[in-house]
């Protein structure tokens, strides 16, 4: 089975969020803050991070993920472990 | 004392199992008041034992289990006293905290630690004094000690290293990463996965399995599969201290407590 596109991941990982964080889809994208947009701090980043590896059934090491704040970066991390 | 309700910890004995309960906000930090009720509680656990046959260790607090030891008093206090006496008392304190981990270690109970949430550095070295840890389908595991320039220092690595492949080990430790329940899982940390908010439910079911089994047997069975690693546990101590003692250390620890571009719970 192959990988799914970036695309398709990002749109996963944004429904995610939506979904999570009781935040409307359509006022998230690609390159928002995630912290900023979704307003949250580094606990509930962590409880994201646990969610999206259980999601897409990966493991990203937190490390990975300093000084990436931005959906797109991100979904390109996770792109990178499927 | 069959039950006790303090500032950072309480315990009672329901269906013949000891619980534990920790709640000191904002994710129960393990400092002076913290370890003076766990002593508390070490002491009173062979009372409580006699009429027990498992103890239950979890958090009532929604952050987690506990984010480990409380380093902005560890910060506070450095900066209180003269150099030499800090480091006295970060031994004092250590050599009581292990006395606690090593009671807990060492009880005929059976053990069991329902984790959830951050699990982080001492809260993660309590959790692994006990015998089996069910968790939370959200609980997330780290050493996170390397980004201060120190190691665990609560009895963690002797522990892990009982428990898991040195490999497996020197991962966690050299990276300091977090990893979740399934990698915990996988690598034979956790034995139970709980689902969201059900990890104490869970622990209950298990302490009321065990209470079905003979207390005398039951405890030889554990004292023959869970040795405690009493001179590792000395050496790590001394190994703390020595780290502890450097200038870099009180640096990470001052951005930490001055809040100083730092994410408690990422890298």
């Amino acid at each position: 089975m192959s990988a799914p596109t970036i695309d398709h991941t990002l749109d996963e990982i944004l429904n995610l969020a939506a979904a999570h964080f009781k935040v409307p889809r359509e006022k998230l994208t690609p390159d928002d803050d995630f912290f900023k947009t979704l307003g949250i701090d580094s606990l509930q980043a962590l409880d994201l991070l646990t969610r999206l590896e259980h999601h897409f059934r990966i493991e990203l090491p937190d490390y990975e993920l300093q000084g990436v704040s931005d959906f797109r970066t991100l979904a390109n991390r996770i792109q990178a472990r499927l | 004392m069959n039950e006790f309700r303090g500032q950072t910890l309480s315990w009672q004995v329901v269906n013949g199992a000891i619980e534990l309960a920790l709640h000191r906000d904002p994710c129960n930090e393990i400092g002076s008041l913290t370890l003076d009720e766990l002593e508390q509680f070490a002491a009173a656990l062979p009372g409580l034992a006699k009429e027990a046959h498992a103890l239950i260790i979890h958090s009532t607090l929604k952050a987690g289990f506990s984010a480990g030891a409380d380093l902005r008093e560890l910060f506070q206090r450095g900066q209180e006293m003269e150099r030499a006496a800090a480091l006295r008392g970060v031994r004092e304190f250590l050599e009581r905290i292990h006395a606690v981990m090593n009671a807990l270690d060492a009880t005929p109970l059976t053990t069991i630690a329902a984790v959830h949430g951050v699990t982080f550095g001492g809260g993660f070295e309590l959790a692994l004094v006990c015998d089996i840890i069910v968790a939370d389908r959200m609980a997330r595991f780290c050493f996170p000690e390397l980004r201060l320039g120190l190691i665990p220092g609560f009895g963690g690595i002797p522990r892990l290293k009982r428990d898991l492949g040195n490999a497996v080990v020197r991962d966690l430790l050299l990276t300091g990463r977090s990893f979740n329940v399934m990698k915990a899982q996988q690598i034979g940390l956790v034995s139970q996965i709980a689902a969201e908010r059900e990890a104490l439910r869970v622990a209950r079911a298990t302490a009321s399995q065990v209470g079905k089994f003979d207390r005398r047997t039951a405890a030889a069975a554990k004292d023959f599969v869970k040795p405690i690693p009493y001179e590792e546990l000395k050496r790590e101590i001394d190994i703390f201290c020595d780290l502890y003692s450097r200038p870099a250390v009180e640096e990470g620890l001052r951005k930490f407590a001055k809040n100083e571009g730092v994410q408690p719970y990422l890298p």
